[in-house]
């Protein structure tokens, strides 16, 4: 189970609303490469990880990326709570108002709404761990792309962090990806799935 | 602006708490690691007595932490989403 702290893991003051902002950052809420989808992919992928530490990674960085979540939706909560009619017409911001106000809701930020189509959960651990490697990168990506369309410092502070976090994360399933190799036929790691074929029942 | 003593001891916190979170993740892939293990127990302590003065002063973090026996205090201390801490 998990236990709710009342603490974001990086801190998060903004005092001017912005809704342009908001509306590219939500992205990384419920976006194709977003945190929400980054945490579910590792929770899920965890149950067929056979290997104990590379189990730990996927629990723990997926445990992370909540709280990366709580703090994507938290800039784009204080980049619109303040947030006059007059700036919600003029930065584009109401076919998103019409539906939520000012709420928080996992989007893409062309609008798409999330979903768990964005990534996978394949049963194969060796599969699943470069799929992740490759989602780190792309979530990179997007803070890259964040730094590149927004000037305000303390919306930079914050994404920075998280940019940062994707690549120790990177780096961290690289090991994992390791280790799991480790366990395996190293003339071909493809001879069994350790996630199907090692269960008694199952294995061929 | 200038930072209250609960921001300022919130910072440190989330300094020490953050430490914690990068040698986690470190140590599931890198088990035997001694000099890693050392920063952890270093980091653990400086946390937990950062966080009891805290806790202490501004009331509870997570809700396993509620000192009164006439109020359910949990509700009173602020959302991180709020920005005031």
């Amino acid at each position: 189970m998990w236990v709710y702290e009342k603490k974001l893991q990086y801190p998060i003051n903004i005092t001017k609303p912005d809704a342009k902002a908001a509306k590219i950052i939500i992205t990384q809420y419920g976006g194709p490469d977003g945190e929400l989808g980054a945490s579910m992919r590792y929770l899920s992928q965890r149950y067929s990880m056979p290997y104990k530490e590379p189990a730990g990674i996927l629990t723990d960085i997926g445990t992370e990326e909540l709280a990366h979540l709580e703090m994507v939706s938290t800039i784009v909560h204080q980049l619109t709570k303040n947030l006059s009619l007059e700036e919600i017409e003029s930065e584009g911001f109401a076919p998103y108002f019409v539906d939520h106000t000012v709420g928080v809701w996992p989007q893409a930020a062309s609008g798409m709404p999330f979903s768990s189509s964005t990534f996978q959960s394949s049963g194969d651990p060796i599969a699943d761990l470069h799929e992740d490697m490759a989602a780190e990168q792309k979530a990179r990506k997007t803070y890259d792309n964040i730094l590149r369309l927004i000037d305000n410092p303390e919306v930079i502070d914050p994404i920075r962090f998280l940019r940062e976090r994707e690549i120790v994360h990177f780096q961290r399933f690289g090991e994992a990806m390791r280790k799991v190799q480790d366990h395996l036929n190293e003339k071909n790691f493809y001879a069994i799935n350790p996630g199907f074929d090692m269960n008694p029942h199952q294995g061929r | 602006m200038a930072m209250t003593e609960q921001q300022n001891m919130m910072r440190r916190l989330q300094v020490q708490s953050f430490v914690l979170d990068d040698i986690r993740l470190y140590l599931d892939t890198h088990p035997d690691d001694k000099k890693a293990l050392e920063w952890y127990h270093k980091y653990r302590k400086l946390k937990e007595q950062t966080e009891k003065e805290y806790v202490d002063r501004f009331g509870p973090l997570n809700s396993f932490q509620v000192d009164s026996d006439t109020r359910w205090t949990w509700v009173d201390t602020p959302w991180p989403w709020e920005g005031t801490v």
